[in-house]
């Protein structure tokens, strides 16, 4: 099969299916976010790629200060940290001032907010330059282990699969074991009954959607690890983001998660088969056409309208 | 299922949500020219009932025939073709229109893509939608946009609507929510009159209104039907009482 | 003949903005441009296709495509494999290694025409299929997708999906498809050089001619019942449903018209501007001719076009000067017609025009000169 043996082949699926786990993670945390906006308030947020950029400059400038000072081995917390809430206070402002303004009119929040993301990008252009950066990662991200003479699984990718598997399960226990997440699944099940009883929803509205671009500025974090940052880098994932929410059924957890896994794998181990923009092609293709045939998405349930 | 006399006939209706069976089993049927009252408490399945006729949801299990012809296969626009008209509870209607360009859109020619395309108004058409303006008592407000009128007129210019296509049966679903005492004689005298030559099939809270207009009403309850006969005998049967004051 | 006029020009106000907007196409800016700056208006003109299709498909109906490139690009490629064939004649590619084939072909290694791009020999068939190679796609997607009721954000988010697919397919595929270059070096129609002086004041007028054309398309649909029809299935779909109006079908028609005359746009661009390319199909560009729409006016089919010129216009100014402020204006321009001027130029001069009965006045004015005008043509003669 395409002239390697089958020992080859299984390594090479073990070492794509850890290149897609990377690409997974960020997936993941892009499409938690994206899925908790759009489920909470059905407002979609195409400035979402650009909150992860926020992120992920964030942890690049982060990195620059921790060289200079020379913390390079523990400042990656620090900056998760930092990207969080700085990707939450924007989204907290860009709420207050834009979204909650648009509620009613799904369509032309997607076009505010594509105007927000071009805005984002320039400033992100004009700040720190059309060039690509990286971060200086710490020396024991760097590595990677051998089970195998074929297989070479890199740490980075395992730290960012672990830390987006923390992000879910936190987002998890927040949204279905705690107070505030009950008030926020009770406004997106009944907003008018929910601010009778006494819930202030849009206060609830603004943190939620903050909530979401702060977990696409951890995605940003995560996402310097694997790859260098450009102020286009987020809408490069806008795309395949949405993909996955669609997919998963936009209400659905566990089908945020399922998706956002089959779509990262079913790119990363085609790519190495076909060409690389093939291997993308394929795989949109074969969403779009699933969608057109189940548009409710793959996990959703049946409920009555 | 033989074919019945009946105008509308439902035999043995059920569907089912997730196993939760808001209809379940229930037979019904409805005359030529009658004027049916629905009734019960709240998730009594009333609504689901009038969905179910329209196509809006599909049933589980079971058949409902209009004139013999089997609706639970067709798709909506196909039951509004064959003279199923159906009211909504909260008015809709286009807002952004007049009242006059309202009652035209459901004017029954033109429906299909081409046929819109190469519509002519006709003399007819503004007589149609003159007369059914009168009817609805909405005149004066012909050229008004939709969206400013009142609460009680939205619903009467919807019921225009649905006379507009003539369809011989009419379901509407607490046409009086929302009036005004007035109103709700002006709508009572309406749906008299227009049940002088087609069924009409209603959904009400108000038994006032409900005694000014049934022949005969039927109250369901958790998705059957409990009692069926005049407003009289409802009124005396212990079950119905049980349901609606026993809790 | 009352009838059809004013179903085609919207009664009075919609022949006066009509008759403005074909005297500076047709007569001011030919005679105030040179032929640089027309070419460039003759470009923007065939966005400007696109923009009318979005008046009809998103102002009136209420569905937001985010994938009109598809369309403008399908039309354009399609013109453009017509004349790459006709400019890759065995003599002017003799010295390829495979001469008689596109020159892009030549350099990926492939030796035979593929099998698709045979139809594109012939010009009706290519005419045919630029109408009906887009529709056709539109026809598949709309069915797909209106027929199941997806809609709204939903419907918006596939077909920029789809414009993704395509666009990154026609970069990838450069054997077939001449990759992120595009298909250039185009030169002749049928044997009629499109580079020259006269042939680009002509296709320009062929082009404004056009797109005249479907504006007036547009304005008989949106003036009929089809038109109503959209505006009540915007606001209440569910009622038009069951009012006995399969409302599927009147999306997908509206669907495909729309993509239709983005694909007359498309090929128009070909013609006018002498290549096409993958940066007309993609996710920017298709999103960007919304934004040109929104300005305009998205219920306005002439204002779309003034929307699409000024945007254009002023893309041309800012990038040409201060590139990096024109993408801070791009956005802020999006943000600020979406949250306060949704009806976009065309609602700000309704507002005023009604005000100042300009169109009246206007009328007046036109009047008085075509008078003036035939009395001097009566005295000379």
């Amino acid at each position: 099969m395409f002239g390697y043996t089958m020992t080859e082949i299984g390594s090479i699926v073990v070492m794509q299916g850890f290149a897609g786990l990377s690409l997974f993670s960020v997936l993941l945390l892009m499409a938690l976010g994206l899925a908790i906006i759009f489920g909470q308030m059905g407002v979609i947020n195409m400035a979402h790629g650009e909150f992860m950029t926020v992120g992920a400059y964030t942890t690049v400038f982060m990195s620059k200060v921790a060289v200079q000072y020379g913390w390079v081995g523990s400042y990656f917390m620090f900056a998760i940290i930092t990207a969080f809430i700085l990707a939450f206070f924007l989204g907290y402002l860009v709420e207050y001032l834009m979204i909650r303004h648009l509620y009613k009119r799904p369509l032309d929040t997607l076009l505010a907010t594509w105007g927000l993301s071009l805005v984002m990008q320039q400033i992100f252009r004009s700040t720190f330059g059309a060039k690509e950066v990286s971060a200086d990662l710490p020396e024991w991200l760097l590595g990677s282990f051998k089970p195998t003479p074929d297989i070479d699984i890199p740490i980075n990718g395992v730290l960012v699969m672990g830390l987006s598997l923390i992000v879910t399960v936190s987002v998890y226990l927040y949204l279905y074991r705690s107070r505030g997440g009950l008030r926020i699944r009770a406004t997106m099940q009944n907003r008018i009954m929910a601010g009778a009883v006494g819930i202030n929803t849009k206060k609830v509205d603004r943190f939620t959607f903050a909530l979401g671009c702060g977990i696409a500025g951890v995605a940003g974090a995560a996402f310097t690890t694997i790859a260098s940052t450009g102020p286009t880098t987020g809408s490069l994932y806008i795309v395949d983001s949405f993909m996955v929410v669609v997919f998963g059924g936009a209400a659905s957890l566990f089908g945020t998660i399922a998706s956002a896994f089959g779509i990262a794998q079913a790119q990363s181990i085609l790519q190495f088969f076909m060409t690389s923009s093939m291997g993308k092609v394929s795989t949109l293709m074969v969403i779009v056409v699933i969608l057109m045939m189940r548009p409710e998405g793959l996990f959703a349930s049946k409920v009555r309208k | 299922m033989s074919n019945t006399d009946y105008l509308l006939a439902i035999e043995d209706l059920t569907v089912s949500f997730d196993g939760f069976k808001a209809v379940d089993a229930l037979s019904m049927y409805i005359d030529n020219n009658e004027l049916r009252v629905v009734i019960g408490p709240n998730g009594a399945g009333k609504t689901t009932v009038l969905d179910l006729i329209c196509g809006k949801t599909k049933s589980t299990s079971g058949s409902i025939k209009f004139k013999n012809k089997e609706l639970t296969k067709l798709a909506e626009h196909e039951i509004v073709r064959a003279g199923v008209g159906r009211k909504f509870q909260t008015p809709s209607i286009y807002e952004n229109l007049s009242v006059y360009q309202n009652l035209e859109v459901s004017y029954p020619v033109g429906r299909s893509v081409w046929g819109s395309l190469t519509f002519k108004r006709t003399p007819e058409l503004a007589e149609r939608v003159n007369r059914i303006a009168a009817e609805v008592l909405l005149t004066d407000q012909l050229q008004m946009e939709a969206a400013l009128l009142s609460h009680g007129q939205k619903q009467w210019l919807e019921i225009g609507m649905l006379l507009m296509q003539d369809p011989e049966l009419l379901m509407l679903d607490e046409p009086v929510a929302g009036m005004s005492a007035k109103e709700r004689d002006q709508t009572a005298e309406l749906l008299n009159r227009i049940s002088q030559n087609r069924s009409v099939l209603v959904i009400e809270h108000d038994m006032e209104f409900v005694k000014k207009i049934a022949h005969k009403v039927t109250v369901l309850h958790q998705g059957k039907i409990l009692a069926e006969g005049s407003m009289d005998k409802i009124q005396l049967d212990e079950k119905v009482i049980e349901v609606y004051l026993g809790h | 003949m009352h009838v059809i006029s004013e179903k085609l020009l919207g009664g009075k106000q919609g022949a006066v903005n009509l008759l403005i907007l074909a005297l500076l196409l047709f007569v001011i800016f030919p005679l105030w441009l040179d032929l640089f700056r027309l070419n460039l208006l003759g470009k923007y003109v065939t966005y400007a296709y696109v923009a009318v299709g979005l008046v009809l498909l998103w102002g009136n109906g209420g569905i937001l495509s985010l994938g009109q490139g598809i369309f403008f690009g399908l039309g354009g490629y399609c013109m453009a494999m017509f004349l790459k064939l006709e400019a890759s004649d065995p003599v002017s590619t003799k010295i390829q290694t495979t001469p008689g084939i596109p020159d892009f072909m030549d350099w990926n290694q492939i030796t035979e025409i593929p099998f698709f791009w045979e139809p594109f020999k012939s010009l009706p068939l290519t005419l045919l299929l630029i109408l009906l190679v887009p529709t056709f796609l539109a026809l598949i997607i709309g069915f797909a997708m209106f027929k199941r009721r997806v809609g709204g954000v939903y419907f918006s988010i596939i077909t920029q999906a789809i414009a993704l697919i395509l666009s990154i397919l026609i970069v990838g595929q450069q054997g077939y498809t001449g990759g992120v270059n595009g298909i250039t070096d185009l030169r002749t129609l049928l044997g009629w050089d499109i580079r020259t002086d006269g042939a680009k004041y002509l296709l320009y007028y062929i082009n404004a001619g056009l797109l005249i054309l479907c504006i007036l398309l547009s304005r008989y649909i949106l003036t009929s019942k089809f038109g109503m029809l959209l505006l009540a299935m915007r606001d209440k779909e569910e009622r038009v449903r069951f009012s006995g109006y399969d409302v599927s079908n009147f999306k997908i028609f509206i669907f495909c018209i729309a993509a239709m005359i983005s694909a007359v746009g498309g090929a128009m661009f070909t013609l006018q501007v002498g290549f096409m390319s993958p940066s007309f199909v993609g996710i920017v560009p298709s999103i960007e001719m919304v934004i040109f729409a929104a300005v305009g006016g998205r219920m306005s089919l002439i204002g779309a076009v003034y929307g699409t010129l000024l945007v254009n216009f002023g893309k041309t100014m800012f990038s040409e000067t201060y590139p990096e402020l024109w993408l801070f204006l791009m956005g802020g321009l999006f943000i600020a017609v979406v949250m306060f001027f949704p009806d976009g130029l065309a609602g700000v001069y309704d507002k005023y025009a009604t005000r100042f009965n300009l169109a009246g006045r206007i009328a007046k004015v036109i009047q008085k000169i075509s008078k003036k005008a035939l009395k001097t043509v009566g005295e000379e003669a």
